[in-house]
């Protein structure tokens, strides 16, 4: 019996998760001393596009909680990023001129960017879950806007420097290789083991049907909320990476456009598929650069792509399903009945 | 005191009167039927009950609690569970994660546990599975585990609807016409199944259907509703000649004269 339709196949994990995390710990420890290869050794030109990649992976990932996984269309995501750019580029750069930077300082401060990014989808969540479909878009749109208008318009805060209309610039570059990829482990397997243990089939149901997963005792509100909570955190932390690894912020680039490009890794990497946003968004980062050979049509082939690609496989690269999954292992069968309280 | 108590429970729409003065009580193991004409009010009772509409008068009374004004999810979990009239399975997803859905109040790792991937949480999502396998088993739906649910021919899908309403372990089983769209094949072995869960599982069996030979061969109990009233009570032998019933189905008598 086949399952080619399936969406998400039963996994009972064959290896214990401490045997996993283990991995998990050690992968992000080599990426350390590679990382430090990298700076010296690899094309600088080379190394940006990986790091943007990178960048890019964590909000494909975080936004496919919110819009492909738990269904709720948002176009703010790029707002929870400047949030979190902004929290960054601003300590960092007052900081740097006080102190000398450190890793633990760094930790401290993407930590806190993601925080800030956090809150502010509670803030935005809370009111506009209650929106559906083109409205809550529409909201969350808003929100984004709402956001760049206010850093265009503030040039510093309690004495910190935040640029204004000109952007903030200088900012110490603290992002490498080993940054961005450890945060895009903790990001990725943060939210697989989220949205695929049992309690994480609420975010696929309220997809599904709210007024069913309400019927079921899911308290969607919450789920929906928690969702945007932790999609915002990890835009907010991708913003403090993406400060750090360019030193320069502008208000521009986290408007309607940016909030596009990360919707657009979601659909076409497969609405709920975390591999295939994954994949999406390592695509859509590099075709662009592998484009400009043909600099004057570089839009116009990246746009007839993503068209072609949309009439060929309306369901996006993966559809919903993950990478790797092909048959279903066997489930161990209780022995009791399911039994009434 | 009863498990579920609905006291002179009244609903309007605007002008419309929806329900009027609707008493009912329903115990542990108990089935009863709600029938009536299209539009007297059936399916409204149910979503009083579950929480979807709120009552413009009148009290829903869990176990002498009031229930009347929390949300649906809570009123899940305070054990009252329900199928829909047009069926809402989740149909993207498959057939077990459906069921698994309603595993989800279950204490547990929380969401850190989960992430982080401790025993513990290991442990609970195998109890999860295999509780929800045996679930499936029960009702014939297990070789279609990974099935998308969408996929399933319509009757599995009604039975499906069911397993996944008792996942969440209620008290109260509320059925809105489980019989409709079947053959008479499918009729045959739901009314079959009603009989498992009641036995099986002990709940209380609330039903709303218009295949008048399965309420009349399973029901304990028949409320008609015509117009938001209760026209009548009783076992199915008294409903069946009961002259309001018969006139709320079939319109009055033609009188005879001469």
């Amino acid at each position: 019996m086949g399952n080619a339709d399936a969406d998400h196949p039963v996994r009972a994990g064959r290896l214990p998760s401490w045997v996993i995390n283990l991995f998990l710990i050690v992968l992000v420890a080599i990426a350390w001393p590679l990382s430090r290869l990298f700076d010296s050794q690899i094309d600088p030109y080379f190394l940006d596009l990986i790091i943007r990649i990178g960048i890019a992976i964590i909000l494909a990932v975080s936004l496919n909680l919110i819009n492909g996984i738990t269904g709720q269309f948002s176009l703010g995501h790029a707002g929870f990023m400047a949030m979190g750019a902004y929290t960054c580029g601003v300590i960092a750069k007052h900081h740097a001129i006080t102190g000398g930077a450190s890793v633990p300082f760094f930790l401290g401060v993407t930590l806190l960017s993601g925080v800030v990014g956090a809150l502010a989808g509670l803030l935005i969540g809370i009111p506009t879950l209650r929106l559906r479909g083109d409205y809550l878009a529409i909201a969350t749109l808003g929100f984004g806007e709402i956001i760049y208008v206010v850093l265009t318009k503030i040039r510093s805060i309690g004495g910190c420097e935040v640029g204004g209309a000109a952007g903030l610039h200088d900012i110490p570059t603290f992002t490498n290789f080993f940054w961005v990829f450890a945060w895009g482990m903790i990001c990725i397997v943060f939210i697989w083991r989220l949205v695929y243990s049992a309690k994480g089939k609420a975010f696929y149901a309220i997809r599904e049907d709210e007024i069913a997963a309400a019927a079921m005792g899911v308290d969607t509100t919450f789920y929906k909320v928690t969702a945007f909570v932790i999609g915002a955190f990890f835009a907010g932390v991708a913003g403090a990476l993406a400060a750090t690894w360019s030193g320069n912020l502008a208000p521009g680039s986290f408007r309607f456009m940016r909030s596009v490009e990360i919707v657009v890794m979601v659909v076409l990497g497969g609405s709920g598929s975390i591999t295939g946003s994954i994949l999406a968004a390592a695509v859509l980062t590099w075709l662009p650069e592998q484009l400009r050979a043909v600099e004057q049509w570089r839009m116009v082939i990246y746009s007839l792509l993503l068209i072609v690609m949309m009439l060929v496989r309306p369901e996006g690269l993966l559809g919903r399903r993950e990478l790797w999954w092909t048959r279903r292992r066997a489930i161990p069968r209780a022995t009791a009945t399911v039994a009434p309280p | 005191m009863a498990l579920l108590e609905i006291v002179n429970l009244s609903v309007t729409f605007g002008g419309l009167r929806a329900l009027c003065g609707f008493d009912f009580t329903l115990d542990a193991g108990d089935l009863a039927a709600l029938i009536g004409p299209n539009g007297a009010g059936k399916t409204t009772a149910f979503n009083v009950v579950t929480g979807v509409y709120h009552p413009t008068a009148g009290d829903v009374r869990l176990q002498g609690r009031s229930i009347v004004g929390r949300k649906p999810f809570r009123i899940n979990r305070l054990g009252i569970a329900r199928t829909f009239q047009n069926i809402r399975l989740f149909a993207g997803l498959t057939v077990l994660d459906n069921v698994l859905v309603g595993f989800n109040r279950s204490p547990g790792a929380g969401f850190l546990g989960t992430v982080i991937g401790t025993p513990r949480h290991a442990r609970e999502e195998l109890v999860h599975q295999s509780a929800a396998m045996t679930l499936l088993e029960t009702f014939g739906l297990d070789q279609r585990a990974d099935d998308r649910a969408g996929a399933l021919p319509y009757g599995d899908q009604r039975r499906l609807e069911i397993a996944r309403a008792l996942a969440t372990r209620p008290r109260i089983l509320l059925l809105d016409e489980p019989a409709a769209g079947m053959n008479p094949q499918e009729k045959v072995e739901l009314m079959e199944l009603i009989h498992l869960i009641q036995r099986r599982f002990g709940v209380g069996i609330w039903l709303i259907e218009h295949d008048m030979h399965l309420v009349m061969s399973i029901a304990q109990r028949i409320t008609v509703l015509d117009h938001g009233e209760v026209i009548a009570v009783g076992a199915p032998a008294e409903i069946q000649c009961n002259p309001k019933v018969i006139e709320a189905y079939l319109g009055e008598p033609l009188t005879t004269s001469g």
